[in-house]
Protein backbone atom coordinates (compact mmCIF):
# COMPACT_ATOMS: atom_id res chain seq x y z
CA UNK A 1 0.00 0.00 0.00
CA UNK A 2 1.20 3.18 -1.05
CA UNK A 3 2.12 5.83 2.00
CA UNK A 4 -0.32 8.71 2.35
CA UNK A 5 1.10 12.05 3.65
CA UNK A 6 -0.63 11.65 6.95
CA UNK A 7 1.26 8.46 7.30
CA UNK A 8 4.38 10.06 7.31
CA UNK A 9 3.73 12.07 10.90
CA UNK A 10 2.78 15.64 11.82
CA UNK A 11 6.94 16.03 12.88
CA UNK A 12 8.16 15.10 9.23
CA UNK A 13 5.53 16.33 7.05
CA UNK A 14 5.55 20.32 8.96
CA UNK A 15 9.09 20.45 10.03
CA UNK A 16 9.71 22.57 6.76
CA UNK A 17 6.99 25.03 7.77
CA UNK A 18 8.06 25.03 11.50
CA UNK A 19 11.85 25.80 10.57
CA UNK A 20 10.20 28.68 7.81
CA UNK A 21 8.27 30.03 10.85
CA UNK A 22 10.95 30.14 12.93
CA UNK A 23 13.92 31.03 10.93
CA UNK A 24 11.25 34.10 9.18
CA UNK A 25 10.77 35.87 12.39
CA UNK A 26 14.17 35.90 13.68
CA UNK A 27 16.24 37.89 10.48
CA UNK A 28 19.32 39.25 11.88
CA UNK A 29 20.65 41.96 9.19
CA UNK A 30 23.96 42.52 8.06
CA UNK A 31 23.26 46.84 6.86
CA UNK A 32 25.63 47.20 3.70
CA UNK A 33 24.86 50.81 3.93
CA UNK A 34 26.36 53.09 1.03
CA UNK A 35 24.61 55.66 0.56
CA UNK A 36 21.66 57.98 1.14
CA UNK A 37 18.91 54.89 1.26
CA UNK A 38 20.67 54.50 5.24
CA UNK A 39 18.56 56.97 6.07
CA UNK A 40 15.24 55.93 5.23
CA UNK A 41 16.74 52.33 6.41
CA UNK A 42 17.50 54.24 10.05
CA UNK A 43 13.92 55.58 10.16
CA UNK A 44 12.68 51.74 9.48
CA UNK A 45 14.35 50.39 12.22
CA UNK A 46 13.31 53.60 14.78
CA UNK A 47 10.40 53.45 17.18
CA UNK A 48 7.62 55.13 14.83
CA UNK A 49 8.40 52.18 12.06
CA UNK A 50 9.82 49.55 14.73
CA UNK A 51 11.23 47.16 12.22
CA UNK A 52 11.71 44.93 15.81
CA UNK A 53 7.92 44.36 15.61
CA UNK A 54 8.53 41.98 12.36
CA UNK A 55 11.74 39.78 14.31
CA UNK A 56 14.21 41.94 12.67
CA UNK A 57 15.56 44.31 14.79
CA UNK A 58 19.02 43.24 15.97
CA UNK A 59 21.72 43.92 13.04
CA UNK A 60 24.38 42.20 13.10
CA UNK A 61 27.71 44.08 11.89
CA UNK A 62 29.71 40.97 11.33
CA UNK A 63 28.56 39.44 8.03
CA UNK A 64 29.38 35.76 9.80
CA UNK A 65 26.59 36.50 12.62
CA UNK A 66 23.57 37.70 9.92
CA UNK A 67 22.04 35.96 7.99
CA UNK A 68 20.13 39.02 5.68
CA UNK A 69 21.86 41.18 3.80
CA UNK A 70 20.96 44.64 2.96
CA UNK A 71 22.12 46.21 0.44
CA UNK A 72 21.17 50.00 1.15
CA UNK A 73 22.38 52.36 -1.61
CA UNK A 74 24.26 52.79 -4.53
CA UNK A 75 27.56 49.88 -4.82
CA UNK A 76 30.36 50.98 -7.55
CA UNK A 77 32.38 48.94 -9.63
CA UNK A 78 35.68 49.59 -6.92
CA UNK A 79 33.02 48.28 -3.94
CA UNK A 80 31.73 44.99 -5.65
CA UNK A 81 34.40 42.75 -4.93
CA UNK A 82 34.13 44.38 -1.37
CA UNK A 83 30.47 43.12 -1.66
CA UNK A 84 31.02 39.82 -2.68
CA UNK A 85 32.99 39.14 -0.24
CA UNK A 86 30.40 39.71 2.41
CA UNK A 87 27.96 38.04 0.80
CA UNK A 88 30.72 35.22 0.88
CA UNK A 89 31.39 35.21 4.05
CA UNK A 90 27.53 35.16 5.56
CA UNK A 91 26.70 31.00 6.36
CA UNK A 92 24.03 29.18 5.07
CA UNK A 93 20.66 30.00 5.15
CA UNK A 94 21.08 33.57 3.73
CA UNK A 95 18.75 35.73 2.26
CA UNK A 96 19.49 39.60 0.34
CA UNK A 97 17.60 42.87 -0.41
CA UNK A 98 18.18 45.12 -2.76
CA UNK A 99 16.99 48.58 -0.88
CA UNK A 100 16.30 51.40 -3.28
CA UNK A 101 16.59 51.65 -6.88
CA UNK A 102 20.68 51.91 -6.64
CA UNK A 103 20.76 48.61 -5.39
CA UNK A 104 18.32 47.12 -7.30
CA UNK A 105 18.88 48.39 -10.70
CA UNK A 106 21.71 51.41 -10.69
CA UNK A 107 19.13 54.33 -10.52
CA UNK A 108 19.29 57.27 -12.32
CA UNK A 109 23.25 56.23 -12.19
CA UNK A 110 24.56 55.16 -15.66
CA UNK A 111 28.12 56.18 -15.91
CA UNK A 112 31.75 54.59 -15.45
CA UNK A 113 31.61 54.07 -12.03
CA UNK A 114 28.45 52.11 -10.99
CA UNK A 115 27.09 48.88 -10.58
CA UNK A 116 23.88 48.13 -12.67
CA UNK A 117 22.17 46.36 -9.55
CA UNK A 118 24.03 44.33 -7.21
CA UNK A 119 21.89 41.02 -8.80
CA UNK A 120 25.25 41.46 -11.34
CA UNK A 121 27.26 39.92 -8.89
CA UNK A 122 24.96 38.23 -5.67
CA UNK A 123 21.80 37.13 -5.99
CA UNK A 124 18.81 39.10 -4.97
CA UNK A 125 16.04 37.56 -2.99
CA UNK A 126 14.01 40.73 -2.66
CA UNK A 127 14.23 44.33 -4.37
CA UNK A 128 12.25 47.22 -3.03
CA UNK A 129 11.97 49.91 -5.35
CA UNK A 130 11.79 53.53 -4.32
CA UNK A 131 14.67 56.36 -4.14
CA UNK A 132 14.58 56.07 -1.36
CA UNK A 133 11.94 53.88 -0.43
CA UNK A 134 9.62 55.10 2.33
CA UNK A 135 9.70 52.83 5.51
CA UNK A 136 5.95 51.16 4.20
CA UNK A 137 8.02 50.00 1.20
CA UNK A 138 10.80 48.19 3.31
CA UNK A 139 8.05 46.67 5.38
CA UNK A 140 6.45 45.57 2.74
CA UNK A 141 9.55 44.34 1.32
CA UNK A 142 10.50 42.32 4.39
CA UNK A 143 7.26 40.98 4.47
CA UNK A 144 7.44 39.30 1.20
CA UNK A 145 10.83 38.43 2.23
CA UNK A 146 9.02 36.52 4.85
CA UNK A 147 6.52 34.87 3.24
CA UNK A 148 9.60 33.60 0.58
CA UNK A 149 11.44 32.40 3.74
CA UNK A 150 7.83 30.62 4.98
CA UNK A 151 7.22 29.00 1.76
CA UNK A 152 10.65 28.30 0.61
CA UNK A 153 12.59 24.87 0.84
CA UNK A 154 14.49 24.96 4.19
CA UNK A 155 17.77 23.98 4.19
CA UNK A 156 18.13 21.63 7.13
CA UNK B 1 43.77 96.12 -7.58
CA UNK B 2 44.83 92.81 -7.32
CA UNK B 3 44.42 91.95 -10.62
CA UNK B 4 47.06 95.22 -11.26
CA UNK B 5 49.07 94.37 -8.73
CA UNK B 6 50.19 90.93 -10.01
CA UNK B 7 50.34 92.22 -13.73
CA UNK B 8 52.84 94.61 -12.61
CA UNK B 9 54.85 92.01 -10.73
CA UNK B 10 54.97 89.56 -13.53
CA UNK B 11 53.91 91.33 -16.66
CA UNK B 12 55.64 88.52 -19.16
CA UNK B 13 53.93 85.75 -17.12
CA UNK B 14 50.61 87.26 -16.29
CA UNK B 15 48.80 86.18 -19.67
CA UNK B 16 45.55 87.49 -19.66
CA UNK B 17 43.43 88.70 -16.46
CA UNK B 18 39.61 89.62 -16.11
CA UNK B 19 36.53 90.43 -13.69
CA UNK B 20 33.47 89.64 -13.89
CA UNK B 21 31.35 90.96 -11.05
CA UNK B 22 33.59 90.72 -8.38
CA UNK B 23 35.39 87.54 -9.58
CA UNK B 24 38.76 87.59 -10.22
CA UNK B 25 40.86 85.58 -12.97
CA UNK B 26 44.11 85.68 -13.96
CA UNK B 27 45.96 83.38 -17.28
CA UNK B 28 49.47 82.54 -16.76
CA UNK B 29 51.77 81.06 -18.15
CA UNK B 30 52.38 77.37 -17.52
CA UNK B 31 56.06 77.39 -16.88
CA UNK B 32 56.00 80.33 -13.96
CA UNK B 33 52.90 78.71 -12.63
CA UNK B 34 54.64 77.86 -8.89
CA UNK B 35 57.03 80.78 -9.36
CA UNK B 36 53.69 83.15 -9.18
CA UNK B 37 51.89 80.52 -7.06
CA UNK B 38 54.41 81.07 -4.59
CA UNK B 39 54.10 84.54 -4.60
CA UNK B 40 51.09 84.93 -4.13
CA UNK B 41 50.72 83.18 -1.07
CA UNK B 42 53.92 84.71 0.43
CA UNK B 43 53.17 88.27 -0.19
CA UNK B 44 51.91 90.10 2.70
CA UNK B 45 49.28 91.91 -0.16
CA UNK B 46 48.11 89.13 -1.66
CA UNK B 47 48.49 86.58 1.46
CA UNK B 48 46.52 84.02 -0.61
CA UNK B 49 46.89 81.09 2.65
CA UNK B 50 43.46 79.08 1.25
CA UNK B 51 43.63 76.72 -1.45
CA UNK B 52 40.08 76.39 -1.82
CA UNK B 53 39.62 74.60 -5.01
CA UNK B 54 41.61 73.04 -7.84
CA UNK B 55 40.40 71.07 -10.88
CA UNK B 56 40.33 70.82 -14.45
CA UNK B 57 38.25 71.60 -17.71
CA UNK B 58 38.47 69.80 -20.92
CA UNK B 59 37.62 71.94 -23.65
CA UNK B 60 37.86 68.83 -26.34
CA UNK B 61 34.42 69.88 -28.55
CA UNK B 62 35.55 73.54 -28.92
CA UNK B 63 38.69 72.72 -30.67
CA UNK B 64 40.93 74.98 -28.24
CA UNK B 65 44.19 75.03 -28.00
CA UNK B 66 45.08 74.22 -25.56
CA UNK B 67 43.03 71.85 -24.99
CA UNK B 68 42.93 71.41 -20.81
CA UNK B 69 42.72 74.09 -18.14
CA UNK B 70 43.86 73.93 -15.12
CA UNK B 71 41.65 76.43 -12.55
CA UNK B 72 43.09 76.88 -8.91
CA UNK B 73 40.43 79.33 -6.51
CA UNK B 74 42.50 80.64 -3.99
CA UNK B 75 41.30 82.65 -0.95
CA UNK B 76 43.04 85.15 1.50
CA UNK B 77 41.77 84.45 5.42
CA UNK B 78 43.45 87.58 6.26
CA UNK B 79 42.37 90.15 3.45
CA UNK B 80 39.56 88.55 2.71
CA UNK B 81 39.91 88.36 -1.33
CA UNK B 82 39.44 86.01 -3.83
CA UNK B 83 41.57 85.34 -7.03
CA UNK B 84 41.03 82.19 -9.94
CA UNK B 85 43.83 81.13 -11.65
CA UNK B 86 44.08 79.38 -14.76
CA UNK B 87 46.42 77.43 -16.95
CA UNK B 88 46.55 75.92 -20.21
CA UNK B 89 47.63 72.50 -20.60
CA UNK B 90 48.14 71.16 -24.10
CA UNK B 91 47.14 67.33 -24.51
CA UNK B 92 50.75 66.49 -25.65
CA UNK B 93 52.14 67.07 -22.67
CA UNK B 94 49.88 67.08 -19.47
CA UNK B 95 51.76 67.90 -17.07
CA UNK B 96 51.89 71.04 -14.79
CA UNK B 97 53.94 71.70 -11.41
CA UNK B 98 53.11 70.14 -8.06
CA UNK B 99 52.02 72.79 -5.53
CA UNK B 100 52.06 70.01 -2.23
CA UNK B 101 54.96 72.04 -1.11
CA UNK B 102 52.69 75.03 -1.04
CA UNK B 103 49.62 73.75 0.33
CA UNK B 104 49.24 70.36 1.60
CA UNK B 105 45.66 70.38 0.81
CA UNK B 106 46.55 70.13 -2.52
CA UNK B 107 48.10 66.40 -2.57
CA UNK B 108 44.36 64.74 -3.04
CA UNK B 109 43.03 67.69 -5.09
CA UNK B 110 45.93 66.77 -7.49
CA UNK B 111 45.54 63.25 -7.79
CA UNK B 112 41.62 63.71 -8.43
CA UNK B 113 42.96 65.31 -11.66
CA UNK B 114 45.25 62.90 -12.59
CA UNK B 115 42.68 60.15 -11.95
CA UNK B 116 39.86 61.64 -13.73
CA UNK B 117 41.46 64.01 -16.55
CA UNK B 118 44.89 62.19 -16.52
CA UNK B 119 47.42 65.82 -16.13
CA UNK B 120 50.34 64.83 -14.51
CA UNK B 121 52.15 66.87 -11.18
CA UNK B 122 55.73 67.58 -11.61
CA UNK B 123 56.68 66.93 -8.03
CA UNK B 124 54.03 64.98 -6.24
CA UNK B 125 55.06 62.84 -3.64
CA UNK B 126 52.37 59.67 -4.44
CA UNK B 127 51.07 60.80 -7.57
CA UNK B 128 47.96 57.83 -8.21
CA UNK B 129 44.64 57.10 -8.64
CA UNK B 130 42.57 58.40 -5.06
CA UNK B 131 39.02 57.49 -6.70
CA UNK B 132 39.02 54.83 -9.01
CA UNK B 133 40.50 51.56 -8.67
CA UNK B 134 44.36 50.57 -10.31
CA UNK B 135 42.74 48.71 -12.99
CA UNK B 136 40.54 51.41 -14.39
CA UNK B 137 41.75 52.25 -17.97
CA UNK B 138 41.35 55.61 -19.43
CA UNK B 139 40.56 59.05 -17.78
CA UNK B 140 36.84 59.31 -17.25
CA UNK B 141 36.37 62.96 -16.94
CA UNK B 142 38.41 63.45 -20.30
CA UNK B 143 35.58 64.12 -23.12
CA UNK B 144 37.08 61.31 -25.26
CA UNK B 145 36.42 58.67 -22.92
CA UNK B 146 33.57 56.59 -24.67
CA UNK B 147 30.25 57.91 -22.42
CA UNK B 148 29.30 53.71 -22.78
CA UNK B 149 32.87 52.25 -21.82
CA UNK B 150 32.40 49.98 -18.85
CA UNK B 151 35.25 48.63 -16.87
CA UNK B 152 33.85 46.39 -13.98
CA UNK B 153 35.96 44.62 -11.66
CA UNK B 154 33.53 41.63 -11.40
CA UNK B 155 31.58 40.31 -14.65
CA UNK B 156 28.33 38.41 -14.92
CA UNK B 157 28.72 35.50 -17.32
CA UNK B 158 25.56 36.10 -19.08
CA UNK B 159 21.96 37.25 -18.23
CA UNK B 160 20.84 34.14 -17.44
CA UNK B 161 23.25 32.27 -15.59
CA UNK B 162 24.38 33.02 -11.74
CA UNK B 163 27.99 32.21 -12.17
CA UNK B 164 29.88 35.17 -11.29
CA UNK B 165 33.43 35.59 -13.40
CA UNK B 166 35.89 37.81 -10.85
CA UNK B 167 37.79 39.75 -13.62
CA UNK B 168 40.32 40.01 -11.07
CA UNK B 169 40.60 38.30 -7.42
CA UNK B 170 39.84 40.30 -4.61
CA UNK B 171 42.78 41.43 -2.40
CA UNK B 172 45.81 41.29 -5.36
CA UNK B 173 45.30 45.11 -5.77
CA UNK B 174 45.63 45.76 -2.04
CA UNK B 175 49.45 45.45 -1.18
CA UNK B 176 49.46 47.51 -4.71
CA UNK B 177 47.26 50.06 -3.18
CA UNK B 178 49.51 50.03 0.04
CA UNK B 179 52.86 49.63 -1.80
CA UNK B 180 51.96 52.49 -4.29
CA UNK B 181 54.22 50.95 -7.05
CA UNK B 182 52.21 51.95 -9.73
CA UNK B 183 53.21 55.64 -9.23
CA UNK B 184 56.21 54.94 -11.49
CA UNK B 185 54.23 52.95 -14.21
CA UNK B 186 51.84 55.48 -14.36
CA UNK B 187 54.51 58.53 -14.92
CA UNK B 188 55.60 57.10 -18.19
CA UNK B 189 52.09 56.86 -19.84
Amino acid sequence: MKAQPIDAGFFSTKLNDMVGWARKYSLFQYPFVTACCGMEYMAAACSHYDIDRFGAGLPRFSPRQADLLMVVGTVSQKLAPVLKKVYDQMCDPKWVVAFGVCASTGGFYDNYATLMGIDRIIPVDVYIPGCPPRPENVLDGLLKLQARIQNQKQLL
Amino acid sequence: MILEAVKAKFPDEVLETSEFRGDLTIVVRKESLAQIMKHLKEEAAFDFNLLMDLTAVDYLSMERKPRFDMVYHLYSLRNKHRLRVKVGVHEKEPEVDSLVVLWPIANWFEREVWDMFGIRFKGHPHLKRILLYEEFEGHPLRKDYPVNRRQPLMKQKSDHELEFIEAREYGQAVPELLRGSANQEEKKI
